[in-house]
Formats: structure tokens, C-alpha cells, sequence
């Protein structure tokens, strides 16, 4: 820096033209009165669009230094209007809406939708038992995959591209758990007010038996390679630190509500779906920080594989969609050779010999089941914590109103308490350790 | 349908009008004559123009919300009223001007709450050892058109983890004013809530700290889950042909 | 480097365009743009048994402005749609846009106030590729058409002779309401 100009840029001749070598000039006068201040607050705004702020979630941070004093979040930009949508299809279409919301737990999404529309139907009693145990299998499959994604993706924001890797690796396992039974690896849609879609396919049992030998094996393999890392328990430690009452002020629940110590789980305190009568623990820890909650999803994943396989054991021959013709659709699904539909004899017999069942099966589809006048709230633990349908009919075909009450949203509110006070490293951990899904958090 | 007992075909043909027949046997969805008129449904697909040549065009169907329930509501129910109206009463309120009325529907216990009085009664839940609803899973609403003078309901689910229980409170605000004080000072949890129901339905919560849209654009105009906005939907080309939105389509109302 | 535009027409420009084609869809970053559920998929995609690596993908890039592919995974939002333009227009060039799954493509089943109804009315595609999620077989099927897509690209006076030709070929095409089909 040539100290004797006071121009802010020196020229210099050269063979394409004159050069201009722009130097400190004035702006270090500039810089040395900033630097004297006291005031050192930067604004940063990370994202939304971040390859560390788990999806379009946009954080403004207040920092000081490496402090971070104040820390905000945007959000809403995966806004989906799903919930107006919604109220323009019938009740049964809406699961397909649904399942898109947090689409890292799609079957917790329907099935909360759908215990909510058989509640405002009053069918809650007539719900075939293999569906109601189906449905749990496939909840609790679901939890095993939402938390590997969550370890998966917290460990790459870290940087652990490994744990990533490893996460992924024993995701496909479930994913194709997911394919074999519904057909499809994400947004199922199988879950159905009445019932399910269809049945088990054959040798849906034995691969489930399978795979949860494979992952309790597996599962061993995220303790060796991150519970007793230093590196990262040096990254997870105190960090992301909630204790119990600000879980309850900020309305956290999960694993956030969990790691603090409080063992609310919506399977004990307000069973659905037969939680009551499975044999499974809810793990605590008091650590009230994201270490404490790595470790709280890896033993749940351990408990989700022990309800797994009760399930598979409870099987039953038998319906998986409710008795009631008026509300049972679809009913007859098979798989055909052009993929799924509706299965050969069942389409012989409402087009080759009853009237009264086509009329019966056209109106069902096009038009859709009424549901009688009212409200209702129907909550399920989902791997992020209270998940609830606020479900309002005006006794139409299609509902009035849809609110999903997700957890994601909620505990996101966290993230300030959190994050305020400490290094802007330990917000990515603190945020990871939420595990929002934005898909959830802004429908 | 004609009517709500979603029989396959034929009774739409019966003569019977569902307006005139609420106690019938067939219609489960009317629950009696005491539930609450919130609109009429006249017609089946949503056409309100022109000749109606389906047959259904001078349908008319009441759409009626389950009405106030009386004592005694059953179940811990009623220790949860009796706890409440005793707590409200040694505040110096009279429980009959803080509860417009309970409902019990579907085994779920609803107090439909004055709105000014919102703040205490929540306060009230949270506080009182024989209560203690301490998590509020946010607040909901619902934009109900037909029910003049108390067009918006604003619907809160408490639980208490303590006693395992779950009630809900609903407030209603009318069009012209929507205003109901914010429950931010008693539950923070609502605080994200609040500014959604205020981004979707255009509900001012008083003493929010900070009322702002949170998930639509900041410029964004007017309250898009609101009944009387419009679903959307821009026309897609496809070989000439226009896509209506799908709020412009066929329905069945 | 711009050198290669300046090329005159011929052998030495075919040959470098071939040189080049390769050397870019040999290499390809893409900008991490990750939205919705097909974001999950894309990061399976990237993750051990569908391997991105083995086409020279696996380095998603944080910064745009080392990238020159963005793989629009899932539903835009009216409120992302801006951001979505600032990191296209942040992308040095050349660059390619996939839009990955139907909401981005066409709004999908979300015709609704709040889905920007297909990417398209933002930035230029280059692969609509359809599906909800697509697969990530489907996404490297994509990306692989791609692939051939830059290595079929032209240079300098070769891109704009293509460039007019499109051109008259969009003037000389006829406009979809008089487009007959089977459908019409």
C-alpha cells in the first residue's frame, strides 16, 4: 500500500492501459474509526437459501464478534397453501395433501389426518384392528427414518459427512420397506380416513423382519462412529442448551421437550391407534442439549424397532378398511399390470352386474363421503414432537378447515433461546438438533 | 346427496327436506335442533348461475355446528368446569359473562370464551394446581361467513401434562373488528401462532409484540385462507386449453 | 474465458466445442437448491447406493457463484421466488437449471395463491423432469440428459447460427391454440 498517495486508487501504465491498483487510500481512516468503536455488530442473514440451515429456513443473526446476541428467524418460504387446499377436495383426497407437508414423516401426517376425519365421523371403533397395527408399523418405521435423516443431515451440517453417508445408507433400507408396501418412497398417501389403501403385499412381514435384524446391527455402528467421538461430542455438548422450563414456555415438545428430562409422550399420556398396549420406553435424558438429544433419537429408534416388531407379531388376517360401504374407499385396490387400481373383480362386478354398486362406486369417488357438522382435535407423537390435526366439517364432502399444528413450527420458536449468548458455529448444532422440516414448519 | 346420511341414491327423490326434518332418524349430522346455524347451503354443484338442470337446484341443506351442552358434561368434564368457574369466581367474575357456553361434541370439551376475557381465563388454566394446562399447542381459526356478527373463530387446544387432559377454548370476533388480545404473556408458544392466524385470516391479536406476516410476503394483500379469497390458481396452457383454478370448477356444495 | 467465442467457424471450432462439451459435462457442480420433499431425494441421490459421484457430481456447492447447475428440488414459493432468481443470477456462465419434480415444473398438484406455477416463470429450464419425488434413478436419467445436452452445445459463430435457428423455427411454429391433437 503506497502510504505517500492520497489518491485511492494509484495508476499504473502498463502495456494493455493505464491500471488502477485500488489500496486502503481514505477507507483506512475509515477502518480505524470502526475499529475503535465498541460497536461491532454485524448483521448476518444466513439463507434461506444455506447448505447448513436445514432447508429454506432463513436465520438473521445479530453477532458480536463470534457471539451471537440476538437471533431471529424467517420463515414461509416454502409456503404451500395446503391448508386451503385442502378444503377444496374431499376428505379423502386431502390425505394426499397432507403427506406433503412434513415430508419426512408422511405417515404421521396421514395418519393424524385421518384418526382426526374418523373422529369427526365417529368411526374410531370400527377401524379394522391389522389397520390400526399397520398403521403404527408403519408410524413407527417412519420415526426410524425421519431420525436418520436428521442425524444424517445434522452430521453434515457439522461437516461429518460420514454420519451422513451412514444415515442415508439405512434410510434407502426403510425406503424400500416403504416402496414393497405402498408403492412409493416418499408422499404415500396410504394411510386413508376408514382405513388404508390396501393390504400388506406378499413377503411385506418377512422383509420388515429382515431389516430390523439388519438395524439393530446397524444401528451400533452411529454409536462407534459419533456417541463417543470427541470431535463431535465437542461440537454437541452444552450446546443448543433448553432446559425444561423454557421447553414448556416455548411450547418444545419431542425430543427438545424430552432432553430436559420430561419423559411427555403422547403414546403414554394420550395413547392412539393402541399405543397402550405395546411394550416401549420413553427415553430422557437431563442434559437439556443437542448431545443429549442425538443420543435420545438413537435410543428411540432402538424402542421404534421393538414396537416394530410386536407389531409384526400381533398381525391378524383380516379388512384393513372399515366395514361401512358409504365411507370405505378405496376399497378393492390391486395391483395391476399399468400399476395400482382398482382390482379386476371388483371392476367386473360393479360394471358387469350391479348398477347400484357403480353408481354407488361413482359417487363415492367423484363426490366423496359427508361428514357430519363439527370439530375435532386429534394430536400424535411424531418423531418431532406434538403433532396435531384441528379438523373443522360444515357437513360436507370436503372439509371446512384443516390446521396442522406441527411440531417443527413450534419448536423452531426455540432456536432463539438457544442460540442467543453463544458462537455462530454452535447455531447450526442448535438448529439441527430441532430437526425442523420446513415442509412442516410452513405448509 | 340430498342429504347427509350419504345413502348411495334414490332418497334425494324421497320429498323429504332435510330444513323441515331435522330430528328424522336418517339424518345423522343434525344433531338435534339445538345446534348452532352458521349457513345455508342451497343448491349441489356450486352453481349459482343460470338454469340448474340436475335436479338438485332447490336444495336447500342448514349447515348447523353442535350447540351447548348442558351439565352434567360427564367424565372429568365437570371438574374441569367446576375448577374453572370456582378459580374465575374467586377473581371476582362471574363465570356466566367469561363462558358463553360449553359444548361437549365428540368427547372433546370446548368453552367458547368472551373474548376480552380471554387472557384471564388462560392465565386462569395455567396457573390453578387443580388445572394446569401448561402447553398450548397454539391457536387455530376458522372463518365462518354465514355466522354473522361472529364471523372468525379463533381456536386454542390446551393440554395439561400434568392430568393428562385436553380441552379447548374457542373465541369469536367479527368481521368488522378482529380483535382478540393475545394470549402471548400467558403462553410465549403462540407467539408464531398468533402471526400466523393473524398472516391467514387478518386477526389482530392485541398486545402481540410483534404482528407481522411470518409466512407470506410482507407485501402480500389481503388474508388468503379467509373464505372469501379466492383459491388461486393462474390458467395453465395445455394445447389452447384453460385449467380454471380449482375454487372455479365443479363442486359439490 | 471468452476465447472460444471468438473462434472463426470450422474444424478448429467444431473440435474445441467437442473439447469443451466434455471437459463441461465432465465436471458439472451443482448449486445446492434444495426446497421441498425432492430435495430428500436429491440428497439420496448424492448419498452412497445411487452415488452421484460416478458422473462427476458430488460436490454440491453452498456458493452459486461456484456452480453451473441448479436442481430446482421442489415447490416455489411466491416469497422464494425472488431469492430463487438472486442465486440464478449469481451463477456464472454457462449455467443449466433442472427443474426437478412436477410442483417445480408446473406447481404440481398445488394450484394454488401461494405456488409459483413452474419455475419457468422465473428462470430458463434446461430438463423438466417430472415426477413427485422423482427417483433418484429419474434425477440422474436428468442430469445424464443433460450431460449430452452440454456436450452437444455450440461456441461462438456455431451458437449463434443454432441460437437463429431457434429463433426462426419459434416464428414459423404455430401458436398453441392452433395446435391440433388428439386431445382437440
Amino acid at each position: 500500500m503506497s502510504t505517500s498517495s492520497t489518491s485511492h486508487a494509484t495508476p499504473r501504465e502498463t502495456t494493455e492501459g493505464t491500471v488502477y491498483t485500488v489500496t486502503g487510500g481514505d477507507w483506512d481512516e475509515v477502518v480505524e474509526a470502526a475499529a475503535k468503536t465498541d460497536d461491532e455488530r454485524i448483521v448476518v442473514n444466513m439463507g434461506p437459501q444455506h447448505p447448513s440451515t436445514h432447508g429454506v429456513l432463513r436465520l438473521i443473526l445479530e453477532i458480536d464478534g463470534e457471539t451471537v446476541t440476538e437471533a431471529r428467524c424467517g420463515i414461509g418460504y416454502l409456503h404451500t397453501g395446503i391448508e386451503k387446499n385442502l378444503e377444496y377436495r374431499t376428505w379423502t383426497q386431502g390425505t394426499t395433501f397432507v403427506t406433503r407437508m412434513d415430508y419426512l414423516t408422511p405417515f404421521f401426517n396421514e395418519t393424524a389426518y385421518c384418526l382426526a376425519v374418523e373422529k369427526l365421523l365417529g368411526i374410531q371403533d370400527d377401524i379394522p384392528d391389522r389397520a390400526t397395527i399397520i398403521r403404527v408399523l408403519l408410524m413407527e418405521l417412519n420415526r426410524l427414518s425421519s431420525h436418520l435423516v436428521c442425524i444424517a443431515t445434522g452430521g453434515m451440517e457439522l461437516g461429518a459427512t460420514t454420519i451422513m453417508i451412514y444415515g442415508f445408507r439405512d434410510r434407502e433400507l426403510v425406503l424400500d420397506i416403504y416402496e414393497l408396501i405402498t408403492g412409493l418412497r416418499m408422499n404415500h398417501a396410504f394411510v386413508r380416513p376408514g382405513g388404508l389403501a390396501q393390504d400388506l403385499p406378499p413377503g411385506a412381514v418377512d422383509q420388515v423382519r429382515a431389516f430390523v435384524k439388519k438395524m439393530r446391527k446397524n444401528l451400533t455402528e452411529y454409536d462407534k462412529l459419533a456417541t463417543g467421538n470427541p470431535v463431535f461430542k465437542g461440537r454437541m455438548q452444552g450446546i443448543g442448551y433448553l432446559d425444561l422450563a423454557g421447553c414448556l414456555a416455548t411450547g418444545a415438545t419431542g425430543p427438545v421437550l424430552r432432553s430436559a428430562g420430561l419423559p411427555h409422550d403422547l403414546r403414554k399420556s394420550d395413547p392412539y391407534c393402541g399405543y397402550e398396549t405395546y411394550d416401549f420406553e420413553v427415553p430422557t435424558t437431563d442434559t437439556c442439549d443437542a448431545y443429549g438429544r442425538f443420543l435420545l433419537r438413537l435410543e428411540e429408534m432402538r424402542q421404534s424397532l421393538r414396537i416394530v416388531e410386536q407389531c409384526l407379531d400381533r398381525l391378524e388376517p383380516g379388512p384393513v378398511m372399515v366395514g361401512d360401504k358409504k365411507i370405505a374407499w378405496p376399497a378393492q385396490l390391486a395391483l395391476g399390470p399399468d400399476g395400482l387400481g382398482n382390482s379386476l373383480d371388483h371392476i367386473k362386478k360393479i360394471m358387469g352386474t350391479s348398477m347400484e354398486a357403480l353408481i354407488h362406486h361413482f359417487k363415492l369417488v367423484t363426490e366423496g363421503f359427508r361428514v357430519p357438522p363439527g370439530q375435532a382435535y386429534v394430536a400424535v407423537e411424531s418423531p418431532k414432537g406434538e403433532l396435531g390435526v384441528h379438523a373443522v366439517s360444515d357437513g360436507g364432502t370436503r372439509p371446512y378447515r384443516v390446521h396442522f399444528r406441527d411440531p417443527s413450527f413450534t419448536n423452531l420458536q426455540a432456536m432463539a433461546a438457544m442460540c442467543e449468548g453463544g458462537q455462530v458455529a454452535d447455531v447450526i448444532v442448535a438448529v439441527a438438533s430441532i430437526d425442523p422440516v420446513m415442509g412442516g414448519v410452513d405448509r | 346427496m340430498s342429504d347427509p346420511d350419504k345413502s348411495t341414491h334414490g332418497t334425494g327423490a324421497n320429498g323429504v327436506n332435510p330444513d323441515k326434518d331435522l330430528n328424522a332418524q336418517n339424518l345423522p349430522g343434525q344433531r338435534g335442533d339445538q345446534g348452532e346455524v352458521i349457513g345455508v347451503r342451497r343448491g349441489m354443484f356450486g352453481a349459482n348461475n343460470g338454469g340448474d338442470t340436475s335436479g338438485y337446484g332447490g336444495l336447500v341443506r342448514t349447515v348447523r355446528l353442535p350447540g351447548a351442552t348442558s351439565r352434567p358434561y360427564g367424565g372429568w368434564f365437570d371438574e374441569v368446569a367446576d375448577e374453572l368457574e370456582g378459580a374465575l369466581e374467586e377473581q371476582g367474575l362471574v363465570p356466566e359473562n367469561v363462558i358463553e357456553k360449553t359444548v361437549v361434541d365428540r368427547g372433546e370439551l370446548t368453552f367458547h370464551i368472551e373474548r376480552e376475557y380471554l387472557p384471564v381465563v388462560a392465565k386462569t388454566l395455567r396457573d390453578d394446581p387443580a388445572l394446569r394446562f401448561e402447553l398450548c399447542t397454539g391457536v387455530s381459526a376458522v372463518h365462518f361467513p354465514g355466522d354473522k356478527g361472529r364471523e372468525l373463530h379463533a381456536v386454542y387446544h390446551l393440554r395439561s401434562i400434568t392430568h393428562t387432559r385436553l380441552i379447548r377454548l374457542e373465541v369469536s370476533a367479527p368481521d368488522g373488528d378482529p380483535h382478540i388480545p393475545s394470549v402471548v404473556s400467558v403462553y410465549p408458544t403462540n407467539d408464531w401462532h398468533e402471526r400466523e392466524v393473524y398472516d391467514f385470516f387478518g386477526l389482530i391479536f392485541d398486545g402481540h409484540p410483534a404482528l407481522t406476516r411470518i409466512m407470506m410476503p410482507d407485501d402480500w394483500q389481503g388474508f388468503p385462507q379467509r373464505k372469501d379469497y379466492p383459491l388461486g390458481g393462474i390458467p395453465v396452457e395445455y394445447k389452447g386449453a384453460q385449467i380454471p383454478a380449482p375454487d372455479q370448477r365443479r363442486s359439490y356444495s | 474465458m471468452g476465447l472460444e467465442e471468438k473462434l472463426p467457424s470450422g474444424f478448429l471450432l467444431s473440435t474445441v466445442e467437442q473439447a469443451a462439451g466434455w471437459v463441461r459435462k465432465s465436471s458439472v457442480f451443482p448449486a445446492t437448491f434444495g426446497l421441498a420433499c425432492c430435495a430428500i431425494e436429491m440428497m439420496t441421490t448424492g448419498a452412497g447406493r445411487y452415488d452421484l459421484a460416478r458422473f462427476g457430481m458430488e460436490v454440491f456447492r453452498g456458493s452459486p457463484r461456484q456452480a453451473d447447475l441448479m436442481i430446482v428440488a421442489g415447490r416455489v414459493s411466491q416469497k422464494m421466488a425472488p431469492v430463487l432468481r438472486q442465486v440464478y443470477d449469481q451463477m456464472p456462465n454457462p449455467k443449466w437449471v433442472i427443474s426437478m419434480g412436477v410442483c417445480a415444473s408446473t406447481g404440481g398438484m398445488f394450484n394454488n395463491y401461494a405456488i409459483v406455477q413452474g419455475v419457468d416463470h422465473i428462470v430458463p429450464v434446461d430438463i423438466y423432469l417430472p415426477g413427485c419425488p422423482p427417483r433418484p434413478e429419474m434425477l440422474m436419467d436428468a442430469i445424464l440428459k443433460l450431460h449430452e445436452k452440454i456436450q452437444g452445445s455450440k461456441l461462438g459463430v456455431n451458437a449463434e447460427e443454432a441460437a437463429r435457428e431457434a429463433e426462426e423455427a419459434a416464428l414459423k411454429a404455430l401458436p398453441t391454440i392452433e395446435l391440433k391433437g388428439l386431445l382437440r
